[in-house]
């Protein structure tokens, strides 16, 4: 027998779909930012792996070189919305207790490594059947935590003067900037492994992050 | 035969249960599905009328209020006792020529003057008179507003020192710098041009500044981006109609404060 089962509150599907554009504009914008000066590397010692940079050819024809003052421009006004479109999830899931489901407990990373084993095809037997199963309590709180962090990172860099003992708690100038782009790039592989997580769930885990509703069979 | 009725039954109500279910179901998708394309819709939409619009200093006009609005915060947080931190000699990085604006023809230093325009009465200052003002030294990070930085030892007369012993009429709102002949130009709000770090600096990194970081006087403002820190000033003017500021005129903040 079919039944509905109420899965995501109205004002949490909001925030989720208004963040999603909100940090791709913050994403975008601090890409234009970046490639006026693209000081980062991934590697160690003498190894890169990859520049976090392109090449003027294909800057060109991407039609993101210099555009600094409008990547500022816009960082600087989509910041808002998306510092408030964060703040407001966040008490919202206080106040509504919903942050029960999202906090990670002390099943969570015994629960995480499960559904890592899981996925992997290590793992035979089914996931538990919960809202949020202990690798998503890690992963949705983490990313609050780095929303947390770019917030605090760019107030460092934003106004290093006015705000100078931030500055130095994270090291300083450059030290803030480093954060603050890896902190992005982290959102970026985030974003990879959520979308390949909902996609390999199927329709009806993707359908209740629209209409909030989830078809179960007893 | 009783069993199989209820059976039959029992499938009949589940039959009827989920279609139901269903009918709720295809309505809750079709409401929510709807809601999520205006959404988007309306967003594109804001997007694209957020580009189009007229622009003002070489950005579209929204973004350029809310740049303001920025402004009026920070100003309103801004405080001269907080400093941009001090760092020691030995944390001195390789200085960094970054642009020749306003610079394109060579200064003849025996003929250079600073003038101060909006004082009771016209100043025009040779070297030796600003360097009669009490000599300040501070080692701080210049900050590209590119998003690179490097710590330079900076030598020279406070700004706030100089504008009180040539006063403006009354206290103004902003201070323009300019380069001889206005190749380059930036504007500062009072509190910024007041703060004490603000200098008129004549040595960098322990020498006379080359012509290159804008001898023979140049600005030193670690509470602004580099772009601020005019080289070679010609002009100081006080005023209460916010100055022109050049890269403030090609889509960058006014304010670029720290």
């Amino acid at each position: 027998m079919k039944r509905l089962v109420n899965k995501h509150p109205l004002a949490i599907r909001w925030f989720h779909w208004l963040n999603f554009p909100l940090l791709a504009l913050m994403i975008f914008s601090g890409t234009l930012i970046y490639w006026a000066y693209p000081a980062y590397r991934l590697g160690i010692g003498d190894f890169t792996l990859a520049k976090m940079n392109l090449d003027q050819t294909t800057w060109r024809a991407l039609h993101v070189n210099n555009r600094l003052a409008e990547g500022m421009a816009l960082h600087f006004f989509f910041m808002w919305l998306f510092g408030i479109n964060g703040v407001l999830y966040v008490l919202y899931t206080l106040v509504s207790g919903e942050w029960r489901e999202l906090v990670p407990n002390r099943h969570s990373f015994r629960d995480a490594w499960n559904v890592l084993l899981h996925d992997l095809r290590i793992r035979r037997e089914p996931l538990p059947a919960r809202k949020f199963n202990g690798a998503q309590q890690l992963a949705y709180t983490t990313v609050i935590f780095m929303g947390l962090g770019s917030l605090l990172t760019g107030i460092a860099i934003y106004k290093p003067v006015q705000f100078a003992w931030l500055t130095s708690l994270f090291g300083g100038y450059a030290m803030s900037r480093f954060f603050h782009f890896w902190l992005t790039v982290g959102y970026v592989v985030f974003f990879v492994v959520h979308v390949a997580q909902v996609i390999r769930a199927g329709w009806n885990n993707f359908r209740a992050m629209v209409i909030g509703v989830e078809v179960m069979h007893d | 035969m009783t069993d199989e009725v209820r059976d039959e039954t029992e499938v009949d109500i589940v039959a009827a249960n989920d279609a139901q279910v269903d009918r709720e179901l295809k309505r809750l998708t079709r409401r929510g599905f709807v809601t999520m394309a205006v959404a988007a819709g309306a967003g594109y939409a804001g997007w694209s009328w957020l580009r189009t619009r007229p622009r003002e200093g070489d950005v579209p006009w929204p973004l350029r209020r809310v740049l303001q609005g920025n402004e009026s915060l920070a100003e309103s947080y801004f405080r001269d006792a907080r400093l941009s931190p001090n760092f020691r000699k030995s944390d001195i990085t390789r200085a960094r020529v970054n642009g020749h604006i306003g610079l394109d023809k060579p200064v003849d230093l025996n003929a250079w003057r600073l003038s101060i325009e909006g004082a009771s009465s016209p100043v025009a200052l040779t070297l030796d008179d600003v360097k009669a003002f009490p000599r300040r030294e501070m080692v701080t990070e210049l900050r590209c507003i590119e998003g690179w930085s490097i710590i330079v030892q900076w030598a020279g007369s406070r700004l706030a020192d100089v504008m009180q012993k040539f006063p403006p009429v009354e206290r103004p709102r902003y201070v323009a710098l300019e380069t001889p002949g206005r190749g380059y130009y930036v504007g500062l709000d009072a509190a910024s041009a007041f703060h004490p770090q603000t200098l008129l600096a004549y040595e960098m990194n322990g020498a006379p500044l080359t012509s290159d970081h804008g001898a023979p006087l140049r600005l030193a403002i670690p509470v602004k981006y580099g772009i601020k820190n005019l080289k070679r000033i010609g002009t100081i003017r006080y005023t209460n109609v916010r100055p022109a500021d050049f890269w403030g005129e090609r889509g960058y903040d006014w304010y670029a404060g720290h």
